[in-house]
């Protein structure tokens, strides 16, 4: 009977763990402040939250004597969030890197149907009418903000290692180019000249591909282009090459085709009425979406992949420090239990034990969750990596430590450390006194 | 052999500690095997030896650079090149954009380059005889629920026929089964005709992605790789001739290093799990003090007590690492599964098992041997003492 019972507290126990740990995960932050706060006062104001400071004290005193044990939920909940933090940080580097890449109040049409721009079409004609189209933003002399672009993909060899062959972005542009993205800015040398084999580079492609320095030839498209300029953008267009639409087009024997036809509209509004003139146009057979819309569509699968690869390898590794929490506090209950059963003998009642032990738990776990957070930060944030875009060439991004997920991961150190805790703080509540007064 | 009794009871003497260091263990060489079958099978294309008997030729300039159609009889008559095939990227999709089907216009020849697909006689002769045939893998089959006889409408995201219709009709005539040493993915592939997509095609008539060839003999890769690229020098359609390993593996560098990650998550992974199980063993030999001494007392060596507490730590990481090892495996087919091969988790290989136990071997080595040292100096009398 009393096995039983005992049992049916247990399996009470882990369901409303489940339930806790549900709750705790979508909680806000300024839910957990909240808690935190609530603990304070009661751990200040109340008669029973103040013995528990005090039991907590006695048990923080002893940690000294037991730092190797405690290193090992400290260390365990580090790497967790560590790992967990890195994997989400590529996600939202990569994420933000294509999301800064698009704006409301430019639009990207490309063949119907064509999920990227190296899969687009468009003719000299749609060119044209896509150009004069309601809703397009027009400069000083009159002429609308749009550029025709072709986008072709290239073999450059890497720079860390020459034998390598990687494939890098080159885009065509119009006139307009510059114009329409006004974050894109010349650090080094000059704009390309319309008509001449010329190209300016993006810093990002710049550090991943050899010899892309201002000055230098290349040979792409069985010619030789000069190296110009050198630009930065902070987005995806950092990776690419860019040259003149018509003297790319020629290279590589593209005619009068273009890939896509980017333009500025006159407002974020003006997208609806640009939208339906070109639907609604017999001549054209094309999809339009705002670049904002385009780019991020392009990084949801890798971005959905990297979360839930992250997701994947940060539950088991947290079941593994879950039980090695567990391992540690049982032993360091056990150590104390002469103590703890003192204290019960003198009148002290199980919530102030049972408390003060979690209080243990969690504090080397926010340790641990600090630590890693912090190891992460220092070797990951702006750490610059690339991967393969949607058009099959190099997409150069950075990873991005940020403050949301710095949090995220002290919300799973304290989780697994809440876990960890609770089973031995139980358990040296319901230590029987005298057995435990007796054993030496 | 004798003292595994002995060393069994003494891991076992404290079950809540022993079973809690376990499931750590279990879960970190879990995580172990997923992650080492997935950088396998990310580089499973550039290692299998079939892939070094064939060589891709393609545009010389970048990937999306066709290639003209008329270079195969050409490249057929290079001596060293056994067979020659070539295809197509179709960048198909089924039903819904988001329904990416890997698929291939492919020469007559490419299967027979292929050992690896394993097609029914009698099905590619029907392939053969049906112009707008096509096969299937068994995976991507079963993912849409297609057999033999339907007719399917793929659409392609890249390439409309002349009438501005961008769906392509086809007739499943078989449906084929991959060798072990198959590259990863190629049972979710369809293969149709070239000539179809060729005929039907509204741009870029006479063109090929790629071609591959079967070199009569491997070790003539570079002489033939390079004589296939003399046909095309200084011509608007320069090539680049590489074995498929190289080419397979290059592009895998490119989605990223996979292997780096890998090493990176697991270095974390086992950096805590040593300090854990460490851990453990500390406490444990600590508390059998006594015991040991009693042990050394009745005519144990001090090399005897130094072996059997690294054989417990050792048997410690064994029995957590292959349950977890174990479970990796049977997850892995589970995930293929019940994701309808969207995620390909392939089961465990004998070089990610081999190199599991060699690392349970290690870490236990390691993990035990500061608690080993311990017991073998232990001094009898100060230890029955209690000092």
């Amino acid at each position: 009977m009393r096995t039983f019972k005992r049992f049916l507290v247990n399996a009470g126990l882990v369901i409303a763990l489940v339930v806790a740990v549900g709750l705790w995960v979508r909680m806000p932050w300024i839910g957990a402040v909240a808690i935190a706060v609530a603990l304070v006062f009661w751990l200040v104001l109340a008669r029973s939250g103040r013995r528990t400071l005090s039991v907590t004290q006695v048990g923080l005193s002893t940690l000294g004597q037991r730092l190797g044990a405690s290193s090992v939920i400290v260390i365990g909940i580090a790497g967790v969030v560590g790992v967990l933090v890195a994997l989400l940080a590529m996600a939202e580097g990569f994420q933000s890197t294509l999301q800064r890449t698009g704006s409301d109040d430019t639009a990207i049409v490309l063949r119907g149907g064509s999920q990227a721009e190296l899969n687009s079409v468009l003719g000299r004609n749609d060119v044209d009418i896509i150009s004069q189209a309601a809703g397009v933003a027009r400069d000083a002399s009159g002429k609308p903000i749009a550029s025709p672009e072709v986008v072709v993909v290239a073999n450059l060899p890497k720079k860390s290692d020459a034998s390598i062959e990687a494939n890098v972005q080159i885009r065509g542009v119009g006139e307009q180019a510059w114009a329409l993205r006004p974050n894109v800015t010349l650090i080094d040398g000059r704009r390309f000249k319309p008509g001449l084999r010329e190209l300016v580079v993006g810093q990002g492609a710049q550090r991943q591909f050899a010899g892309l320095t201002v000055g230098h030839q290349l040979r792409l498209g069985g010619q030789e282009w000069t190296v110009v300029g050198t630009f930065v953008s902070h987005d995806s267009h950092d990776s690419e090459l860019w040259g003149d639409v018509k003297t790319v087009a020629s290279a590589y024997r593209r005619g009068s085709s273009v890939q896509s036809v980017t333009a500025k509209l006159t407002s974020p509004a003006a997208f609806d009425t640009f939208k339906a003139a070109l639907t609604s146009d017999p001549r054209l057979k094309v999809d339009a979406s705002t670049t904002r819309t385009y780019f991020a569509k392009q990084s949801e699968n890798l971005t959905k992949t990297l979360r839930i690869v992250g997701l994947v390898v940060g539950i088991i590794m947290a079941i593994g420090a879950v039980f090695g929490a567990l391992n540690t506090m049982f032993a360091a209950v056990a150590t104390r239990a002469r103590e703890i059963a003192t204290l019960r003998a003198i009148g002290f009642r199980s919530v102030p034990v049972v408390v003060s032990v979690m209080l243990e738990t969690l504090l080397l776990a926010a340790l641990g969750g600090l630590l890693g957070g912090l190891v992460t930060w220092l070797i990951f944030n702006g750490y610059t990596a690339s991967t393969l875009g949607a058009n099959f060439s190099q997409v150069v991004f950075q990873f991005r430590v940020s403050p949301g997920l710095l949090w995220n991961g002290l919300k799973w150190a304290l989780a697994i450390g809440f876990i960890g805790g609770l089973f031995p703080a139980v358990r040296a509540a319901r230590l029987p006194v005298t057995t435990a007064l007796r054993e030496s | 052999m004798k003292y595994l009794h002995l060393i069994w009871a003494a891991l076992f003497r404290r079950k809540t500690r022993t079973i809690l260091t376990i499931v750590s263990i279990v879960a970190a060489f879990l995580l172990f095997g997923m992650l080492d079958s997935v950088r396998t099978a990310f580089e499973s294309g550039s290692t299998s030896a079939v892939g070094a008997r064939r060589l891709v030729t393609s545009s010389r300039y970048s990937i999306i650079q066709p290639l003209p159609q008329a270079l195969r009889n050409r490249i057929a008559a290079i001596p060293g090149v056994r067979k020659v095939g070539y295809a197509n990227w179709f960048g198909g999709v089924y039903q819904d954009p988001k329904n990416f089907v890997f698929s291939y216009a492919i020469s007559p020849e490419y299967l027979d380059l292929y050992p690896e697909i394993l097609l029914d006689p009698a099905q590619r002769k029907a392939f053969d005889a049906t112009r707008t045939g096509a096969v299937v893998g068994r995976t991507l089959a079963k993912r849409y629920g297609w057999k033999v006889g339907d007719k399917i409408p793929l659409q392609s995201t890249i390439f409309p026929q002349k009438n501005g219709d961008k769906t392509w009709p086809m007739d499943i005539v078989g449906i084929f089964d991959v060798s072990k040493d198959a590259a990863n993915g190629l049972d979710q592939a369809l293969f149709f005709h070239w000539t179809y997509f060729n005929e039907a095609n509204a741009f870029g008539q006479g063109t090929v992605g790629w071609y591959i060839e079967e070199l009569s003999d491997p070790a003539l890769a570079d002489r033939t790789a390079n004589r296939i690229d003399a046909l095309s020098a200084n011509s608007p359609n320069e090539t680049k001739t590489q074995t498929e390993q190289a080419f397979q593996a290059s592009f895998a560098k490119q989605i990223g290093n996979i292997g780096l990650i890998v090493v990176g998550i697991m270095g974390a992974v086992f950096f805590t799990l040593i300090l854990l199980a460490g851990n453990t063993m500390a406490q444990a030999v600590r508390e059998r003090t006594s015991e040991l001494a009693v042990l050394k007392t009745i005519g144990f060596s001090s090399r005897s007590v130094l072996m059997m507490v690294l054989a417990e730590s050792v048997l410690l990481l064994l029995i957590g690492g292959l349950i977890g090892l174990g479970v990796a495996s049977a997850l892995g087919p589970l995930v293929t599964q019940g994701s309808g091969g969207l995620v390909n988790l392939p089961s465990l290989g004998a070089a990610t098992w081999g190199m599991g136990v060699a690392l349970m071997v290690l870490i236990g080595l390691l993990v035990g041997a500061l608690p080993a040292l311990r017991g073998m100096r232990l001094n009898i009398v100060d230890a029955l003492a209690g000092r």
